[in-house]
């Protein structure tokens, strides 16, 4: 856990103890029900994850009429293509151009697109991102190694209720014609999130 | 309340330190796993809604707050909540034995999990109310710093912003944190960096924030 070794307050070995106990009790009680626990936990590690994400951002790139429902209903438009659910129950796509760029944050909890991203990275939720995103977007995108022109604007999303926001991000250059299972794979979890740009062509098919 | 959670603008957090997009694992521990689950399944229960939940969190001393990691923090919030409802009880919490039956709950299935999971919980409501701002309009945010629930940052409050885009009645949520389900206007409001932060932060950057009508007043 390289991003919080300093914030552990017990040893691992006292906490897992201490859940497990809590984890029997309610068993017991009646209050949960282990296979329900199963469903919960297999759902958001085998089932919804960023790979959702990617394929509505290479649909928007290839289907103009979908990017336009895409931008002006989010929700609708994504809720089309099968992906709805807990956390993402409202919806907004933000598009980056080339005078634009989109980052989300939510800056008092851990609010994130769950029905297509999945659950959130450590980092996501971690003090340093929730903290800087607002303050300072540009060098938190600086870490992330993204830099932006001069003439690129920054927006930050700072997600206080249950709306949830994923960023289109801009096409990259030489990929016309590609089919949609090459562009997924230029959507990356984090330009989704914005702190990156897609892939670029050469780091997913080295020349 | 001004709590720790309300970190947007606190300095001295240090580097992000992300982990590659590839490799990271999605729990990194193993009660992370039960911590989540948990959480989920007694939320299904009914006694209490998202926005209780966010604030039995946010109630932890800020020295917790910002000494416990992200599941620690879930695992305060889920028995601070079992204890308040009622379903648990602090002598039970402790020993792990049980010592009262929970009375007439009813667990969702595996099937009403997926469900549940499923249908999620929009949070919009089909009242009539006529917003009181429209696209464009000049807005304050108040100046206010209620003890309870809230989610105006506090970086927020006292600036002005736009009116970007009426987001429809929903959920309000200060009221909802108190178990009244109370529909209120919300507007997406955009604040330049400038007016948020002053120095050398940028007048064509911005910050988007979701507020509820309550939260402003024209400007």
């Amino acid at each position: 856990m390289p991003h919080d070794g300093h914030d552990h307050t017990e040893p691992p070995e006292d906490i897992a103890l201490r859940v497990k106990a809590l984890e029997s009790l309610l068993i017991e009680k009646g209050l949960v029900d282990p296979d329900s626990l199963d469903e919960i936990i297999e759902t958001y590690e085998t089932k919804i994850g960023p790979q959702r994400g990617a394929k509505i951002v290479a649909r928007a790139w290839s289907d103009p009429d979908f990017k336009t429902r895409l931008l002006e209903n989010g929700t609708e438009a994504i809720v089309d293509m099968g992906y709805e659910g807990r956390q993402g129950e409202h919806m907004r796509v933000v598009e980056n151009t080339a005078t634009t760029h989109n980052l989300v944050v939510c800056t008092l909890c851990s609010c994130y697109p769950w029905p297509v991203l999945g659950l959130p990275p450590a980092w996501y939720k971690s003090a340093p991102y929730r903290s800087r995103a607002v303050i300072d977007p540009r060098g938190v995108l600086a870490e992330f190694g993204t830099s932006l022109s001069e003439n690129v604007d920054v927006r930050v999303w700072d997600s206080t209720s249950e709306l949830r926001y994923l960023v289109l991000p801009e096409r990259p250059a030489g990929t016309e014609n590609w089919s949609l299972e090459k562009l997924e794979k230029l959507v990356s979890r984090n330009s989704m999130i914005g702190v990156e740009q897609a892939r670029r062509p050469d780091q997913v098919e080295p020349q | 309340m001004n709590g720790a959670h309300d970190m947007g603008g606190m300095h001295g957090f240090g580097p992000i330190n992300a982990e590659p997009e590839d490799t990271e694992p999605l729990f990194h521990a193993d009660w992370e796993r039960p911590v989540f689950a948990l959480t989920l399944a007694c939320g299904m229960l009914g006694k209490w809604n998202i926005d209780i939940s966010r604030h039995a969190r946010e109630r932890q001393t800020p020295t917790n707050y910002l000494n416990n990691s992200y599941y620690e923090t879930w695992l305060v919030g889920i028995q601070t909540l079992l204890v308040e409802s009622g379903l648990v009880t602090a002598s039970e919490l402790a020993s792990g034995k049980m010592s009262s039956t929970a009375g007439d709950i009813h667990a969702p299935d595996r099937a009403q999990t997926a469900k549940i999971l499923a249908a999620g919980g929009p949070t919009n409501m089909d009242l009539d109310i006529t917003p009181a701002y429209q696209v464009g309009d000049r807005v304050r945010v108040i100046n206010t710093h209620p003890t309870g629930h809230t989610r105006i940052p506090r970086y927020a409050r006292g600036r002005v912003g736009t009116i970007d885009h009426y987001n429809g009645v929903h959920v309000f949520a200060d009221a909802s944190a108190l178990g009244r389900r109370e529909g209120q206007p919300q507007y997406n409001v955009r604040f330049s960096a400038d007016e948020l932060w002053g120095g050398t932060a940028r007048a064509t950057d911005s910050v988007f924030i979701d507020l509820w009508q309550p939260y402003l007043e024209p400007a």
